[in-house]
């Protein structure tokens, strides 16, 4: 204890030149991505293990960082996958009682570089005017005006397959549940094919924790098979749905999983979450486009527009996908109340529906967990 | 879905007097749902006995009756107008208990009338204590385990499913007594059976404790449509214990993982929904174990509250407007953000800042009472501020308290009293907290005996160790700084001043820390170029543009692009228009409450009808004032010279208006006119010049006018001199408090002795100030407004109580119900006299007493009082507005209110009475003895108005709960004094059939004049005694007068039982006469029920 102990200095330098100064609080180093900003008040371990945060660098806008620590339960994948993050106040008090290790201690045990002590409202306020950009965030680097090179230098980040690179290599079954208090994380029996479990095949192209602990929750067998794996094995394993995941960067890199898509579509009921329900409007002829500095963060009205009941959901997107380009074909079924952009279709005929937002929450509220048990529902 | 149609007149219950617990976080709430009801269309009646309110102002409501908020009164009230529903959620838990009140005794359904926002059932289901528990057991949530045990064998065998430590209450004791924590079986056993044996009927709750868990709250909305959204979630920095309205609180949760929150927001939607608040907000709070997680539902209110004020303030999100509009059928996505605009009302507020609440207490006011924070709320107000950290947020929380403090000063004090000032929860509690860091005490330590959470102690200790690494700057630093031979990283040890400003610390602390003045620590300041920047709170941490100026300072550090110079950035951007900054008047208390915030908004309206940009600054977020749509920029700011003076320099206002906000504002007068800045109105010296005791003698001497006589004592012996030459009774006080703080009557040299002797601190350069005490005299208080050339007369208002009770506690009457048509010309053309000669630009209130047709002039103040809002609703003048404009250059003949017939016509001529009474807070104060004097000790107001004074002041009791008794026995127990005046009191009550029942002197005397009176004993006297015929309700109103301390104590039981018993009484003769005159006006014809529109239509 004691006063917190001089920090490394640390600059964060955007591509258009805007330089902050802070100091370090992860792994010394380097870290460069495009900078988005998250408004969520909670939820930084599910952020930095969300592995569609993969290239990117986030800003944190609630300004106080680290107050609980991190634990070993709040995950959502094996590792840290944001690129670097950066913070208005970090905080190494961890004060919880499932607190295990402090923020920077986590950070810098997986080489995550962060900054903290810079203005975070103007940054945000910076990106929402400008868009979200490649940033740099360097505490070995001192003169602004080289780092400013190499973001300069740095490929869009639409260009990156960044799937690939986060997916799974393996296949794997998983039967943890949702996390629930005492008990914390734990594992579902194995399936009793008698207590109506459906069988579901869940392509990784980034795959939250969370995700497939709903699946479990939702009465799922579960199987995770790595994002290149071919539609015809799928098939082949005979499961009663597949899912379509979340994962970071431009859909339209991924054009592997959407020619998987096609052949997936119509022989088996699909459910599809935010860059799998992008690959799910590419498989249907639709277009997607890009948003000026995208949605992350957990209070996003979305409207259910059948029922007319509005969600709050967890959100983390850059790309959305145009509904009107598939008319005809899929129908919207949510929009978001904030800018008017899709949420969600169903498909015309098949049995395939795909949300933009996270029903899975981890973080964010769980309004939108129905749509598990209505995937369910429309499988059963 | 669109808005109800079947709907056209809705009524709005107000929340009645300020009082503990209960204050102008209603006033905002109500306003607000006025104004959105009447935007959607519908015609709004609105009922509130409190005048000091902007709600009841007549152009917020289409119907606003300042009537009692009685069942009788409200039966009137919902036959005449015929609303067709009620929106009981606005004005508190009075409001709440009204409607079911109503509800009950089956008026609504008579009356076809529908509870909107809250129905009957879901209102008894959260605040009945079993239903509620029931309901929580009902979807899967725990509440603290609790049995009724009637024995101590049940409760031996019930206390392993409780587990300990738990607590005890036994039922029907007086105030709660034999009740406590126990930790073993041992303790158990013993109070368990204590318990028992005092509880009247045999029964003790044995309750699962809570006592240090987290506390948490949740603000939550729902619409018809069962959309739910959660607006801000508040972690105590008091864990469980503390009553919320007593804790420090922050927003948002600080210490759970977004699981942890989730889950608690899951619960807070199964609640509202259980519950069935089918539209509007609620407060539900929670207790959560700091070791396990376990969580329970502790209550929830079903309404808007203090904490949803706060909530509307820490997040931007209105909820008491947008509560209002779903109670009549629109759905939160049907309406818009309106900091935002483009997005809808459906969403949850994200905040980019840290939010500390700061609760403040009057505890000096009641040195009898123990300053223990428990479960009763005992503050009377509270300060927000906004700070991009939690520690820069707590230290411009507490230099907003304006109780001195400007930071964590130390307190020296002893190990022992340290560990208790920790363990027990009081108001110093923080500073203890900083304090014992300070003194080496472990974060842990720490955290064990107060159970503040680590996360909380360690912000503190970061603060503390911050404030070790400052050494004093030399003078020789400071003269080579200034030469440029120092940098400024040299000044402040291993800190930088942009960092330390960044932790919240005020110039005036570091000067304190440094050795420096506050000034010089500015100059610093500005060589470095580091001024505060101000961020807005927008409701989506920048997600969005916003268009609502609401701001708050931090300091954040610079950026800059590659080439140019670095700057912090600032979102003020100030507009050039022709603008004006009011000062608000900060946390409430005793002596500065809702009349003032009341003052301010209306200034703020009468400028923007002037065409000025309108600037508030204040930190209380209670209030209308600082609703973002009040003044046409908001700036939620500790209202200290450094913070005021950051506003100023970015906004660069025409002018400043001090005079509204009472002492808050006035103390910032002089140090702002000595920065250059345009104080508007009444200028500082002229407020100087009725202050200062020897200008303002001078100033009485020029026009000739009479002053009791007055003199100063530093000493014993001065006040022996002073007081001989003066002649007992005399009245007492130090100089140097305000208020009426320590002021006292004295009738002879032991008293006075005793009295100089306490005021250890009078010195010469603060003496005791030693007045003439008019005794019996009558009291009158004037409002005006001046240009400077003319001067209207606002009202004038005789107290009931005599002179020497302070005129804050007194009631009082327009028009003067005893006073002749001669005295009240010569009282105006004095106060006419005495604006004109003060240059007052403004407001002015002026205080008279009238002994034996002589007028003495007690006190000139030119400024707000806090009787405006009270003879604005009287008159039908608003006053401040027109204050406002006079201030503004405007002369009262372009207002046409400066021609003597426009000040004859609005005085006398109206037809009706209204009386201003005081309510107090003795209830909450256990040991207080509610008796009145010098010292000013009420929190609030009613008003009555009527067509005669005795039922206007009849009104105004009703409205306090100090009901005028219709039947029954009048007990008298009175000082000698009072004994002659009492004998036409008891025979007019004896002839309108009272009982009259006295303690024996009083007897004697009633007796040997003819009166039938039966003697009762008093306490020490043998049974049956007074406390029994109260204790069994055999006495409709008690008249209890006394002479001196020790005659108070002597009939303080008499009193306490009083107030206990809920008996109304009365401690003056004045009082009585004015009960007495009520009686007789009521036993003549019933009140009558009319709008305020009505009175006043000229």
């Amino acid at each position: 204890m004691g006063v917190k102990p001089k920090a490394e200095r640390a600059l964060l330098v955007l591509k258009d030149g805007l330089v902050f100064e802070g100091r370090s609080f992860g792994a010394p180093g380097e870290a460069i991505g495009e900078v988005v900003f998250n408004t969520s008040m909670t939820g930084y371990q599910e952020i930095l293990t969300d592995p569609s945060y993969k290239g990117q660098i986030v800003t944190m806008t609630y300004p106080q960082i680290g107050n609980y620590g991190v634990n070993t339960e709040d995950v959502e994948s094996g590792a840290p996958y944001a690129e670097g993050f950066i913070v208005r106040e970090y905080l190494p008090y961890n004060s919880n009682w499932r607190s295990h290790t402090a923020l920077g201690e986590y950070l810098k045990a997986s080489g995550i570089t962060a900054i903290e002590g810079i203005d975070t409202r103007a940054l945000a306020r910076h990106l929402r005017e400008k868009g979200a950009q490649t940033g740099i965030i360097s505490t070995v680097e001192t003169d602004p005006a080289r780092l400013l090179e190499k973001a300069r230098a740095y490929p869009s980040i639409d260009a990156f397959d960044f799937v690939k690179i986060v997916s799974s290599k393996e296949i794997y079954t998983w039967r943890e549940d949702v996390w629930r208090w005492p008990e914390g994380l734990s594992l579902k029996e194995e399936g009793a094919p008698a207590a109506g479990k459906k069988k579901i095949i869940a392509y990784d192209f980034g795959i939250k924790f969370n995700i497939l602990r709903s699946l479990v929750r939702y009465g799922f067998d579960v199987t995770v098979v790595p994002a290149l794996t071919p539609a015809e094995e799928v098939l082949e394993a005979a499961p009663d749905a597949v899912l379509f995941s979340n994962g970071p960067g431009d859909p339209r890199t991924t054009t592997y999983a959407v020619e998987n898509a096609k052949k997936l579509l119509g022989k088996k009921p699909v459910l599809g979450i935010c860059l799998g329900h992008q690959i799910l409007g590419l498989a249907l002829g639709g277009d997607i486009y890009k948003l000026k500095f995208g949605h992350h963060g957990g209070n996003h009205p979305v409207m259910d527009i059948r029922t007319g009941k509005v969600e709050i959901t967890a959100q983390n997107h850059n790309y959305c996908v145009d509904i009107k380009s598939l008319r005809g074909k899929a129908v919207l079924t949510h929009k978001n109340l904030y800018d008017g952009t899709e949420e969600g279709m169903m498909h015309s005929e098949l049995p395939v529906m795909s949300v933009q937002h996270h029903p899975e929450a981890g973080p964010g509220p769980g309004d939108a967990s129905h749509i598990f048990s209505r995937f369910r529902e429309m499988i059963d | 879905m669109p808005k109800r149609t079947d709907i056209e007149k809705i009524l709005i219950i107000g929340s009645g007097p300020i009082v503990i617990g209960q204050a102008c976080e209603f006033d905002y709430s109500g306003t607000q749902a006025c104004k959105a009801l009447r935007e959607e269309g519908y015609k709004v009646v609105l009922v509130n006995s409190n005048p000091a309110t902007i709600m009841t102002d007549p152009e917020i409501a289409d119907a606003t009756y300042i009537e009692p908020l009685t069942a009788d009164s409200l039966e009137k009230i919902l036959e005449k107008e015929r609303p067709q529903a009620i929106l009981p959620t606005m004005g508190g838990q009075t409001a709440l208990n009204l409607a079911v009140e109503m509800s009950m005794k089956g008026t609504l359904e008579k009356l076809g009338i529908e509870l909107i926002g809250a129905r009957l059932e879901s209102i008894r289901k959260a605040e009945d204590r079993q239903l509620f528990r029931d309901s929580m057991r009902n979807i899967g949530l725990e509440v603290p385990k609790s049995v009724i045990v009637f024995s101590l064998e049940e409760g031996l065998g019930h206390i392993e499913e409780i587990g300990f430590p738990a607590i005890l209450r036994p039922a029907f004791t007086l105030g709660g007594t034999g009740g406590g924590v126990v930790y073993n079986m041992e303790e158990y056993r013993e109070l368990l059976e204590k318990g028992l044996k005092l509880s009247l009927n045999h029964q003790v709750l044995v309750e699962e404790s809570v006592l240090g868990w987290k506390e948490y709250e949740l603000e939550v909305m729902r619409d018809m449509h069962d959309n739910v959204v959660i607006i801000c979630s508040i972690e105590n920095f008091d864990p469980m214990g503390v009553h919320t309205g007593d804790s420090i609180t922050v927003a948002p949760a600080q210490t759970l993982t977004d699981k942890e929150y989730q889950r608690m927001r899951d619960a807070a939607i199964a609640i509202i929904r259980e519950i069935g608040v089918d539209t509007g907000g609620s407060n539900i709070q929670f207790a959560l174990h700091p070791e396990t997680g376990r969580m329970t539902v502790i209550e929830m209110n079903p309404r808007v509250s203090r904490s949803s004020a706060l909530a509307s303030k820490a997040t931007g999100f209105p909820i008491a407007k947008i509560a209002a509009k779903l109670a009549v059928g629109l759905a939160l996505n049907e309406i818009p953000n309106s900091i935002t605009r483009e997005t809808p009302a459906s969403f949850e507020p994200a905040i980019d800042y840290v939010v500390t609440k700061i609760p403040r207490f009057a505890f000096e006011k009641f040195p009898e009472a123990d300053p223990q924070l428990t479960t009763q709320m005992k503050s009377v107000g509270e300060v927000m501020a906004i700070g991009r950290t939690f520690k820069e947020s707590l230290q411009k929380a507490i230099r907003s308290l304006e109780t001195g403090s400007y930071g964590l000063e130390p307190i020296h004090m002893g190990n022992d009293e340290l560990v208790s000032k920790l363990k027990v929860p009081n108001p110093s509690r923080l500073w203890a907290v900083g304090e014992a860091l300070r003194q080496g005490f472990s974060v842990e330590k720490v955290h064990r005996l107060t159970m503040i959470d680590p996360w909380f102690i360690e912000n503190i200790k970061e603060i503390i160790e911050t404030e070790e690494g400052i050494q004093p700057i030399t003078d020789g630093q400071y003269a080579a700084y200034k030469q440029g031979a120092l940098p400024a990283s040299g000044l402040f040890g291993d800190n930088d001043i942009t960092g330390l400003k960044g932790l919240g610390f005020s110039d005036r602390r570091l000067a304190y820390l440094t050795g420096r003045t506050e000034a010089e620590i500015r100059q610093i300041r500005k060589r470095e170029g580091l001024r505060a920047v101000y961020k807005m709170v927008d409701t989506c941490a920048a997600e969005f543009k916003a268009f609502t100026p609401y701001l708050y300072s931090t300091w954040e550090k610079p950026f800059y692009t590659i080439g140019e110079a670095p700057a912090a950035q600032c979102e003020a951007a100030p507009s050039g228009r022709k603008k004006a900054i009011i000062l608000g008047s900060g946390p409430n208390r005793i002596g500065q409450g809702i009349e003032f915030d009341y003052c301010c908004v209306h200034a703020v309206f009468a400028l923007k009808e002037l065409g000025y940009e309108t600037i508030m600054v204040n930190c209380n977020p209670e209030t209308v004032s600082t609703d973002y749509d009040t003044a046409d920029r908001l700036y939620f700011e500790p209202l200290t010279i450094e913070d005021v003076m950051n506003i100023i320099e970015v906004e660069k206002p025409e002018g400043v208006i001090v005079q509204f906000g009472g002492q808050t504002p006035l103390k910032l007068a002089i140090p702002l006119e000595r920065e250059g800045v345009r104080i508007m109105g009444t200028t500082p010296d002229a407020i100087d010049r009725a202050e200062d005791r020897r200008r303002f003698r001078e100033l009485l001497d020029k026009l000739g006018f009479r002053q009791p006589q007055s003199d100063t004592a530093s000493s014993v012996e001065e006040a022996l001199a002073a007081a001989a030459h003066i002649g007992y009774p005399v009245m007492v006080r130090p100089s140097y408090v305000l208020g009426g703080r320590a002021m006292e009557i004295v009738y002879d040299d032991e008293a006075l002795t005793g009295y100089m002797q306490r005021a250890v601190l009078a010195s010469p350069d603060h003496p005791v100030l030693i007045d003439k005490y008019l005794e019996d005299a009558v009291e009158v208080d004037v409002d005006a407004v001046s240009d400077g050339h003319d001067v209207f007369i606002g009202g004038v208002m005789e107290h009931i109580e005599e002179a020497g009770i302070h005129s804050g506690d007194s009631a009082c009457s327009i028009p003067p119900y005893s006073l002749d048509a001669r005295t009240v010309d010569e009282i105006e053309r004095q106060a006419k006299a005495l604006a004109l000669e003060l240059g007052v630009v403004g407001l002015m209130n002026v205080q008279f007493a009238i002994k034996d047709r002589d007028i003495y002039i007690l006190e000139v103040n030119p400024r707000a009082s806090r009787t405006v809002p009270f003879v604005s609703k009287a008159t039908g003048v608003p006053l401040a507005k027109i204050a406002a404009k006079l201030m503004a250059g405007i002369t009262l003949k372009e207002l046409g209110l400066a021609s003597e017939e426009a000040g004859r016509r609005k005085g006398p001529a109206k037809k009706h009475v209204a009386v201003k009474e005081a309510v107090f807070p003795f209830d909450r104060f256990n040991g207080v003895d509610p008796i009145l004097g010098p010292e000013m000790k009420s929190t609030g107001e009613v008003m009555g108005i009527d067509r005669n004074f005795g039922l206007a002041f009849a009104k105004a009791q009703n409205a306090t709960r100090n009901r005028i008794p219709e039947a029954g026995k009048i007990f008298f127990s009175l000082r000698d004094k009072d004994k002659p005046a009492s004998v036409a009191l008891a025979r007019r009550l004896s002839e309108m059939g009272f009982g009259i029942v006295a303690t024996k002197g009083t007897a004697r005397h009633l007796a040997q004049h003819g009166i039938h009176v039966e003697s009762v004993n008093k306490l020490m006297e043998s049974r049956p005694n007074v406390v029994d015929l109260i204790k069994n309700r055999e006495l409709s109103f008690i008249v209890n007068t006394i002479s001196d301390a020790r005659a108070h104590k002597d009939s303080y039981y008499i009193r306490q039982n009083a107030l206990h018993y809920g008996v109304p009484y009365t401690t003056t003769i004045s009082g009585a006469r004015a009960v007495v005159e009520a009686i007789e006006s009521l036993k003549t014809g019933a009140y009558s029920i009319r709008p305020i529109q009505e009175y006043n239509r000229h």
